[in-house]
């Protein structure tokens, strides 16, 4: 805990004095009163934060942009996009591009809005993820500074995606990042979001991402939420979302493992209509520990939500999945889905999965499942007695499991990323792009 | 093509197959019978490597390979390959995935480069045609939602791409109606040439009319009692097996 004190004190003595300042001391003092989720702490129990709390990681001093081109050549998705990156969460204009954004667009680092709009930024900070949210959210409150602001005007159809990448390499000692991500998008607005966090093999990494998000009436943000931060470092993510009147908010989110990898999903449906899809896969092998933790409420009458997440867990992997959804009193006529289907491809992985549902009123559509099992042997021997090799017959098993949440993704070089993953070699043996 | 000797394997502890002996050469087409349980798929089981079927004696020599020391994906590789009973729904894998994936494996046994894209889907569109399957059936995931007719068209469509050695077609006949009988008896006798061999198990005597076997054996409790030619499936038809169910034991 002490070399936060110290690195807390040294990042914000030269700060302007002000809401953000004293916000930040607030804040530091909401961490360290709270400190990390060790034991009992409900909403942690199947996440062990301990390993990650011994650690010490220090903000960045310098980072290394020719690690970081090396990482990007080998994972990103190369799309036509307006971007922003990000390197062990320290702005880097120098692999980023804004040029030729629409007038009604506005995409920069927080650092930038900050200096140029510090009323209107400090605005939309903490006002759905405060420092009271939870001790990563206070942590990223009191070293806010990076980060994103993304503000879509009235009626506007944004043609490219708007991609944060969220990179870290290696550095001298472990690091870590605070990024929070302001997103507002105007009535009748949409557009498209894709945060990609990767890293180096030998990045150690600590990124703790807040993200909030609110949804105008009647506009649509589809939202690809891509994780492999490397399998030394830890993502911990949170992502606060309010929909207005008729909004639309799509999330895919893809979880392809990282040291520990915690999520917490929250979507307010605060008007009627507003409506939240969640297609996940989480991908997890060696000792990688996955968490998601979602939280829909249903605050409106005629407000929907979807939840489809699937896992494919070997290895000593572990997961968690916690799909909680509240219905107020007078909502009615609300229809939540949830489902949560788990593939073991190993007698050491393990998942835990719960769904909790908070109904207080009566005209309530709601279902939920949840199914773990293994690759059917079957159908495996089917595979195997036409040639294929036991590694291939199971790629594609696996990948026909993920399917139904991998097919969904409709950028396509997401879309051959997360296959070439979760299959391993596959693609390349019946690719059939060309068929 | 195929040698078995004095074959001896175990289900769950049970003894099945007692002492089987067969052998197919080079272009011969050889049926088996027999009562239910007998050992039939038991055979097929043991032949293609499925788990959990022990052979506690015996040996199977495959084309001068001790066919019982290879893994189940070397045996199709090697182009021994099964036509199943009951083929199996895998769904999300599509047809088509499985096809390629099958012919490219065996290609890369036999040295051979992977095979074009045009000229795969030439051959297949040729080959479905020929079964009387539409083209969307290579989309579709294999066998899912198949008619029972479909399912055994499509473990034939197989055996035109994936061109075995030795097919072995488990009761490919039960549950078609007439014309499906048709096509899939259309299917394998274009398989036969002078070097590929054929094993089918049937219950009806009515698929050798169409697909005219060289020999025919009788299995019953795990053993070959009798083996004969065309006319031997008539008198099974008459007498049934009784007669030779006093002679096994
Ligand atoms: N996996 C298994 N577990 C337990 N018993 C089995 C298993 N497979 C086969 N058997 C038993 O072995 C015996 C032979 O079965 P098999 O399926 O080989 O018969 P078959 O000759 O193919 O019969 P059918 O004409 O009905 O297809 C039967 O008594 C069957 O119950
Ligand atoms: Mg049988």
């Amino acid at each position: 805990m002490n070399q936060y004190a110290e690195a807390f004190a040294a990042f914000n003595q030269d700060a302007e004095s002000g809401w953000l300042k004293s916000q930040r001391i607030a804040a530091f003092a909401r961490f360290e009163h709270l400190g990390f989720p060790i034991n009992g702490v409900e909403n942690w129990k199947y996440t062990n934060t301990k390993a990650l709390a011994k650690r010490d990681f220090l903000l960045p001093k310098t980072v290394d942009l020719d690690a970081a081109r090396e990482v990007l050549k080998a994972r990103d998705v190369a799309l036509d996009d307006h971007r922003l990156v990000f390197v062990n969460g320290v702005y880097a204009p120098e692999l980023s591009n804004l040029s030729g954004l629409p007038a009604a667009l506005v995409v920069e680092p927080l650092s930038e809005a900050l200096d140029k709009e510090l009323e209107l930024t400090c605005g939309m900070m903490g006002r759905l993820a405060g420092i009271d949210c939870d001790v990563f959210t206070a942590l990223n409150f009191a070293f806010a500074g990076e980060g994103a602001m993304i503000r879509i005007g009235n009626h506007q159809v944004i043609e490219k995606p708007i991609s944060l990448i969220h990179l870290s390499v290696a550095g001298d000692q472990a690091s870590m990042s605070h990024p929070r991500i302001l997103v507002a998008a105007g009535a009748n607005s949409q557009v498209r979001l894709v945060e990609h966090f990767l890293g180096s093999e030998e990045a150690v990494h600590f990124t703790n991402r807040v993200a909030e998000v609110v949804l105008e009436r009647n506009a649509q943000l589809t939202h690809y939420l891509l994780q492999e931060p490397g399998d030394q470092s830890w993502l911990v993510n949170r992502t606060h979302v309010e929909q207005k009147r008729d909004s639309r908010y799509y999330c895919h989110h893809i979880n392809l493992g990282g040291k520990l990898v915690r999520d917490d999903l929250v979507c307010d449906l605060n008007g009627t209509g507003a409506e939240s899809e969640f297609s996940g896969l989480l991908f997890g092998r060696n000792k990688q520990h996955l968490d998601i933790h979602s939280l829909v409420n249903h605050n409106e009458p005629r407000t929907y939500s979807r939840e489809t997440y699937k896992a494919i867990l070997n290895d000593k992997a572990r997961g968690v999945f916690n799909g909680k959804v509240i219905v107020k009193k007078d909502s009615q006529q609300i229809d939540a889905q949830q489902s949560n289907a788990n593939l073991l491809l190993s007698d050491q992985a393990e998942i835990d999965t719960k769904p909790e549902l908070e109904i207080y009123a009566d005209d309530v559509k709601c279902s939920h499942g949840a199914t773990t099992g293994q690759l059917d042997e079957t159908a495996l021997f089917y595979l195997k007695s036409r040639g294929l090799s036991d590694e291939l017959a199971r790629g594609l098993l696996t990948l026909a499991f993920a399917n139904e949440v991998v097919d969904k993704i409709d950028i396509e070089p997401i879309y051959q990323l997360v296959e070439t993953t979760v299959a391993g070699h596959l693609p390349h043996q019946v690719n059939l792009d060309d068929l | 093509m195929i040698e078995i000797k004095d074959l001896h394997a175990r289900v769950e502890g049970t003894e099945i197959l007692k002492g089987l002996n067969l052998s197919i050469q080079p272009g011969e087409v050889h049926a088996i019978m027999g009562p239910n349980g007998a050992g039939k798929s038991t055979l097929s089981a043991v032949l293609t490597g499925r788990e959990g079927y022990e052979v506690t004696s015996g040996s199977v020599t495959f084309e001068g390979e001790d066919l019982l020391e290879m893994d189940v994906e070397e045996r199709a590789r090697a182009g021994l390959l099964l036509g199943f009973q009951y083929p199996v729904e895998i769904p999300g894998v599509k047809n088509v995935y499985l096809l390629k994936a099958a012919l490219n494996a065996k290609r890369k046994e036999q040295g051979l480069d992977e095979i074009e894209a045009p000229a795969f889907m030439k051959l297949i569109r040729e080959k479905l045609k020929f079964m009387k399957m539409d083209n969307s059936f290579m989309h579709r995931a294999v066998n899912e939602g198949f008619s029972g007719g479909e399912k055994k068209r499509n473990e034939i469509l197989q055996m035109l791409i994936l061109e075995p050695k030795l097919a072995l077609l488990d009761e490919i006949d039960s549950g078609l109606d007439i014309d499906a009988m048709k096509t899939v008896a259309d299917g394998v006798n274009s398989l036969r040439t002078a070097e590929r061999s054929i094993l089918m198990i049937t219950h009806y005597q009515r698929l050798l009319d169409y697909i005219v076997p060289d020999v025919i054996h009788v299995l019953v409790d795990g053993r070959i009692v009798k083996t004969g030619d065309k006319s031997l499936a008539f008198e099974l038809e008459k007498k049934g097996y009784d007669w030779l169910l006093e002679g096994a034991a």
